[in-house]
Protein backbone atom coordinates (compact mmCIF):
# COMPACT_ATOMS: atom_id res chain seq x y z
CA UNK A 1 0.00 0.00 0.00
CA UNK A 2 1.35 3.42 -0.94
CA UNK A 3 1.69 5.96 1.84
CA UNK A 4 2.80 9.56 1.72
CA UNK A 5 4.06 11.33 4.80
CA UNK A 6 4.17 15.12 4.95
CA UNK A 7 6.51 16.46 7.61
CA UNK A 8 6.24 20.15 8.41
CA UNK A 9 7.83 22.57 10.85
CA UNK A 10 5.32 23.02 13.67
CA UNK A 11 3.37 26.24 13.88
CA UNK A 12 5.28 28.91 15.72
CA UNK A 13 8.65 27.29 14.99
CA UNK A 14 10.92 29.64 13.11
CA UNK A 15 11.64 28.33 9.61
CA UNK A 16 14.60 30.25 8.16
CA UNK A 17 14.49 28.18 4.95
CA UNK A 18 10.87 29.15 4.41
CA UNK A 19 11.73 32.79 5.06
CA UNK A 20 14.59 32.71 2.56
CA UNK A 21 12.38 31.14 -0.12
CA UNK A 22 9.61 33.61 0.60
CA UNK A 23 11.94 36.55 0.17
CA UNK A 24 13.24 35.10 -3.11
CA UNK A 25 9.69 34.66 -4.37
CA UNK A 26 8.97 38.28 -3.51
CA UNK A 27 12.06 39.38 -5.40
CA UNK A 28 10.64 37.54 -8.40
CA UNK A 29 7.54 39.70 -8.07
CA UNK A 30 5.17 37.19 -6.45
CA UNK A 31 2.98 38.40 -3.63
CA UNK A 32 3.39 35.61 -1.08
CA UNK A 33 3.38 35.17 2.64
CA UNK A 34 3.91 32.39 5.19
CA UNK A 35 6.21 30.11 3.15
CA UNK A 36 7.17 27.03 5.16
CA UNK A 37 9.41 24.19 4.05
CA UNK A 38 8.89 20.59 5.04
CA UNK A 39 9.56 17.25 3.42
CA UNK A 40 7.68 14.46 1.72
CA UNK A 41 8.37 10.77 2.30
CA UNK A 42 6.79 8.29 -0.12
CA UNK A 43 6.57 4.74 1.12
CA UNK A 44 5.33 1.35 0.03
CA UNK A 45 3.98 -0.32 3.17
CA UNK A 46 3.46 -4.03 3.44
CA UNK A 47 0.22 -4.23 5.42
CA UNK A 48 -3.02 -6.23 5.21
CA UNK A 49 -5.35 -3.23 5.44
CA UNK A 50 -5.38 0.55 5.64
CA UNK A 51 -5.77 0.68 9.43
CA UNK A 52 -2.71 -1.50 9.98
CA UNK A 53 -0.73 0.51 7.45
CA UNK A 54 -1.70 3.77 9.15
CA UNK A 55 -0.66 2.47 12.57
CA UNK A 56 2.67 1.37 11.18
CA UNK A 57 3.34 4.68 9.46
CA UNK A 58 2.38 6.56 12.64
CA UNK A 59 5.00 4.56 14.51
CA UNK A 60 7.55 5.38 11.80
CA UNK A 61 6.76 9.08 12.19
CA UNK A 62 7.06 9.01 15.97
CA UNK A 63 10.29 7.04 15.97
CA UNK A 64 12.16 8.41 12.99
CA UNK A 65 10.48 10.41 10.25
CA UNK A 66 9.57 13.45 12.36
CA UNK A 67 11.02 15.05 15.46
CA UNK A 68 7.93 15.85 17.55
CA UNK A 69 9.71 18.77 19.26
CA UNK A 70 9.72 20.82 16.07
CA UNK A 71 7.78 18.93 13.40
CA UNK A 72 4.23 17.81 12.78
CA UNK A 73 3.24 15.14 10.28
CA UNK A 74 0.31 14.08 8.14
CA UNK A 75 -0.19 10.64 6.62
CA UNK A 76 -1.98 9.99 3.34
CA UNK A 77 -2.77 6.44 2.29
CA UNK A 78 -3.51 5.63 -1.32
CA UNK A 79 -6.06 2.84 -1.59
CA UNK A 80 -5.00 0.26 -4.17
CA UNK A 81 -7.18 0.31 -7.31
CA UNK A 82 -10.10 -2.13 -7.00
CA UNK B 1 54.43 6.42 39.89
CA UNK B 2 52.26 7.43 36.99
CA UNK B 3 48.57 7.96 37.57
CA UNK B 4 46.33 5.27 36.11
CA UNK B 5 45.08 5.90 32.59
CA UNK B 6 41.31 5.89 32.26
CA UNK B 7 39.95 4.34 29.10
CA UNK B 8 37.77 6.57 26.95
CA UNK B 9 35.82 5.20 23.98
CA UNK B 10 35.37 7.29 20.84
CA UNK B 11 32.43 6.14 18.74
CA UNK B 12 32.95 5.88 14.99
CA UNK B 13 29.99 6.29 12.71
CA UNK B 14 30.17 6.26 8.93
CA UNK B 15 30.46 9.94 7.98
CA UNK B 16 32.22 10.99 11.18
CA UNK B 17 35.22 13.25 10.57
CA UNK B 18 36.46 14.39 13.97
CA UNK B 19 36.93 10.92 15.46
CA UNK B 20 40.72 10.92 14.94
CA UNK B 21 41.09 14.41 16.40
CA UNK B 22 39.09 13.37 19.46
CA UNK B 23 41.19 10.21 19.86
CA UNK B 24 44.42 12.18 19.46
CA UNK B 25 43.36 14.91 21.92
CA UNK B 26 42.25 12.44 24.58
CA UNK B 27 45.49 10.46 24.20
CA UNK B 28 47.52 13.68 24.48
CA UNK B 29 45.63 14.42 27.69
CA UNK B 30 46.70 11.11 29.17
CA UNK B 31 43.70 8.88 28.51
CA UNK B 32 43.80 5.50 26.83
CA UNK B 33 41.52 6.41 23.96
CA UNK B 34 40.00 3.61 21.88
CA UNK B 35 37.66 3.57 18.90
CA UNK B 36 34.29 1.85 19.15
CA UNK B 37 32.74 0.90 15.80
CA UNK B 38 29.07 1.80 15.37
CA UNK B 39 27.96 -1.80 14.79
CA UNK B 40 29.22 -2.99 18.18
CA UNK B 41 26.34 -4.08 20.37
CA UNK B 42 28.35 -3.85 23.58
CA UNK B 43 30.86 -1.29 24.76
CA UNK B 44 34.25 -2.47 25.99
CA UNK B 45 35.15 -1.66 29.59
CA UNK B 46 35.16 2.18 29.47
CA UNK B 47 35.45 5.05 31.96
CA UNK B 48 33.89 7.58 29.57
CA UNK B 49 32.42 7.77 26.07
CA UNK B 50 32.86 10.52 23.48
CA UNK B 51 30.60 10.92 20.45
CA UNK B 52 32.70 12.93 18.01
CA UNK B 53 31.68 15.43 15.38
CA UNK B 54 31.05 14.82 11.72
CA UNK B 55 28.16 13.99 9.45
CA UNK B 56 27.06 10.54 10.54
CA UNK B 57 25.01 8.81 7.86
CA UNK B 58 25.34 11.91 5.70
CA UNK B 59 23.03 13.90 8.01
CA UNK B 60 20.19 12.31 6.05
CA UNK B 61 16.64 13.03 7.23
CA UNK B 62 17.78 15.11 10.25
CA UNK B 63 21.28 15.30 11.67
CA UNK B 64 21.79 12.52 14.21
CA UNK B 65 18.41 10.92 13.44
CA UNK B 66 19.83 7.77 11.85
CA UNK B 67 22.90 7.40 14.07
CA UNK B 68 20.75 7.19 17.18
CA UNK B 69 19.57 3.78 15.97
CA UNK B 70 23.10 2.43 15.47
CA UNK B 71 23.65 -0.72 17.57
CA UNK B 72 26.42 0.99 19.55
CA UNK B 73 24.00 3.76 20.55
CA UNK B 74 21.80 1.30 22.41
CA UNK B 75 24.86 0.40 24.45
CA UNK B 76 25.64 4.11 24.97
CA UNK B 77 22.09 4.77 26.24
CA UNK B 78 22.49 1.89 28.68
CA UNK B 79 25.91 3.20 29.71
CA UNK B 80 24.50 6.71 30.29
CA UNK B 81 21.52 5.38 32.24
CA UNK B 82 23.96 3.54 34.50
CA UNK B 83 25.66 6.87 35.28
CA UNK B 84 28.58 6.64 32.83
CA UNK B 85 30.06 9.87 31.48
CA UNK B 86 29.07 10.63 27.89
CA UNK B 87 30.23 13.69 25.95
CA UNK B 88 28.74 14.52 22.55
CA UNK B 89 30.56 17.04 20.39
CA UNK B 90 28.73 18.75 17.50
CA UNK B 91 27.20 15.81 15.57
CA UNK B 92 27.58 13.87 18.84
CA UNK B 93 25.40 16.50 20.54
CA UNK B 94 22.83 16.17 17.75
CA UNK B 95 22.80 12.39 18.19
CA UNK B 96 22.35 12.64 21.98
CA UNK B 97 19.39 14.98 21.48
CA UNK B 98 17.79 12.67 18.90
CA UNK B 99 18.38 9.73 21.25
CA UNK B 100 16.55 11.56 24.02
CA UNK B 101 19.57 11.60 26.34
CA UNK B 102 19.69 15.40 26.16
CA UNK B 103 16.87 17.92 25.88
CA UNK B 104 16.11 19.86 22.72
CA UNK B 105 17.05 19.57 19.10
CA UNK B 106 19.68 21.19 16.85
CA UNK B 107 18.17 22.98 13.89
CA UNK B 108 19.55 24.71 10.82
CA UNK B 109 21.49 27.86 11.74
CA UNK B 110 19.28 30.91 11.71
CA UNK B 111 21.53 32.50 9.05
CA UNK B 112 21.23 29.33 6.90
CA UNK B 113 25.01 29.51 6.48
CA UNK B 114 27.68 27.19 7.80
CA UNK B 115 29.58 28.87 10.62
CA UNK B 116 33.26 28.05 11.08
CA UNK B 117 35.25 30.21 13.50
CA UNK B 118 36.59 30.54 17.02
CA UNK B 119 33.85 31.62 19.42
CA UNK B 120 33.94 32.87 23.00
CA UNK B 121 32.02 30.70 25.47
CA UNK B 122 31.16 31.39 29.09
CA UNK B 123 31.39 28.49 31.55
CA UNK B 124 28.30 28.53 33.74
CA UNK B 125 28.96 25.38 35.76
CA UNK B 126 32.11 23.75 37.01
CA UNK B 127 30.49 20.96 39.03
CA UNK B 128 30.09 18.67 36.02
CA UNK B 129 32.52 15.90 34.97
CA UNK B 130 33.18 17.94 31.82
CA UNK B 131 34.16 21.26 33.38
CA UNK B 132 35.87 20.53 36.73
CA UNK B 133 39.07 22.13 35.50
CA UNK B 134 37.34 25.34 34.38
CA UNK B 135 36.36 28.32 36.48
CA UNK B 136 32.82 29.60 36.77
CA UNK B 137 32.34 32.66 34.57
CA UNK B 138 35.53 31.86 32.67
CA UNK B 139 35.51 32.65 28.95
CA UNK B 140 36.86 29.86 26.74
CA UNK B 141 37.76 30.28 23.09
CA UNK B 142 36.86 27.15 21.14
CA UNK B 143 36.02 26.77 17.43
CA UNK B 144 32.62 25.87 16.04
CA UNK B 145 32.00 24.46 12.58
CA UNK B 146 28.43 23.53 11.86
CA UNK B 147 25.40 24.22 9.72
CA UNK B 148 22.93 22.93 12.27
CA UNK B 149 23.78 24.20 15.74
CA UNK B 150 20.70 26.23 16.41
CA UNK B 151 19.59 24.58 19.64
CA UNK B 152 15.88 24.75 20.34
CA UNK B 153 13.55 23.66 23.10
CA UNK B 154 10.02 24.96 23.78
CA UNK B 155 9.25 27.65 26.39
CA UNK B 156 8.37 25.29 29.26
CA UNK B 157 11.31 23.02 28.56
CA UNK B 158 13.62 25.98 28.40
CA UNK B 159 12.43 27.47 31.69
CA UNK B 160 12.85 24.09 33.42
CA UNK B 161 16.30 23.63 32.00
CA UNK B 162 17.51 27.05 33.12
CA UNK B 163 15.96 26.54 36.58
CA UNK B 164 17.84 23.23 36.93
CA UNK B 165 21.03 24.92 35.71
CA UNK B 166 21.50 22.44 32.89
CA UNK B 167 23.16 25.04 30.69
CA UNK B 168 26.90 24.54 31.11
CA UNK B 169 28.24 26.66 28.24
CA UNK B 170 26.78 29.76 26.67
CA UNK B 171 28.02 31.68 23.64
CA UNK B 172 29.25 35.13 24.66
CA UNK B 173 27.89 36.44 21.34
CA UNK B 174 25.19 35.23 18.92
CA UNK B 175 26.53 32.38 16.77
CA UNK B 176 23.72 30.37 15.20
CA UNK B 177 20.36 31.50 16.60
CA UNK B 178 20.54 29.04 19.49
CA UNK B 179 17.95 29.69 22.16
CA UNK B 180 19.35 32.02 24.84
CA UNK B 181 22.78 31.44 23.22
CA UNK B 182 23.00 27.93 24.64
CA UNK B 183 26.20 26.21 23.47
CA UNK B 184 26.29 23.17 25.75
CA UNK B 185 23.86 21.40 28.09
CA UNK B 186 23.92 18.50 30.53
CA UNK B 187 21.16 16.07 31.41
CA UNK B 188 19.42 16.39 34.77
CA UNK B 189 21.74 13.84 36.39
CA UNK B 190 24.79 15.68 35.06
CA UNK B 191 26.60 12.70 33.50
CA UNK B 192 25.74 13.38 29.84
CA UNK B 193 26.80 16.56 28.06
CA UNK B 194 26.48 17.85 24.53
CA UNK B 195 28.07 20.93 22.98
CA UNK B 196 28.40 22.36 19.49
CA UNK B 197 31.95 23.80 19.85
CA UNK B 198 34.89 21.45 19.28
CA UNK B 199 37.21 21.19 22.30
CA UNK B 200 39.25 18.52 20.47
CA UNK B 201 40.29 21.17 17.92
CA UNK B 202 41.61 23.47 20.67
CA UNK B 203 44.08 21.49 22.73
CA UNK B 204 47.30 23.20 21.70
CA UNK B 205 48.22 26.90 21.39
CA UNK B 206 49.48 26.08 17.88
CA UNK B 207 45.86 25.45 16.92
CA UNK B 208 44.85 28.93 18.07
CA UNK B 209 43.65 27.98 21.53
CA UNK B 210 44.24 25.34 24.18
CA UNK B 211 41.00 26.08 26.02
CA UNK B 212 39.39 22.90 24.74
CA UNK B 213 41.98 20.94 26.70
CA UNK B 214 40.44 22.31 29.92
CA UNK B 215 37.20 20.54 29.06
CA UNK B 216 38.67 17.30 27.74
CA UNK B 217 41.14 17.05 30.63
CA UNK B 218 38.18 17.61 32.97
CA UNK B 219 36.57 14.57 31.39
CA UNK B 220 39.79 12.55 31.61
CA UNK B 221 40.20 13.52 35.27
CA UNK B 222 36.59 12.58 36.07
CA UNK B 223 36.99 9.31 34.17
CA UNK B 224 40.20 8.60 36.09
CA UNK B 225 38.44 9.16 39.43
CA UNK B 226 35.73 6.78 38.30
CA UNK B 227 38.30 4.25 37.11
CA UNK B 228 40.25 4.40 40.40
CA UNK B 229 37.04 4.06 42.39
CA UNK B 230 36.13 0.85 40.56
CA UNK B 231 39.55 -0.85 40.76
Amino acid sequence: MKATVLVRPKQGILDPQGQAVESSLRQLGFSVDGARIGRVVDLEVDAADAATARTQVEQMCEQLLANPLIESYEIELAEPPA
Amino acid sequence: MTSPQPRVGVLRFPGACDDRDALWALSALDAEAVFVWHTETELPDLDAVVLPGGFSYGDYLRCGAIARFAPAMEAVVEYANAGGFVLGICNGFQILCEAGLLPGVLRRNESLTFVCRDVPLVVERTDTPFTVRCEEGQTLTIPVKHGEGNWYVDDDGHAELEARRQVVLRYAEPVNGSRNDVAGVVNERGNVMGLMPHPEHAVDPLLGSADGALMLSSLVESARARFVATV
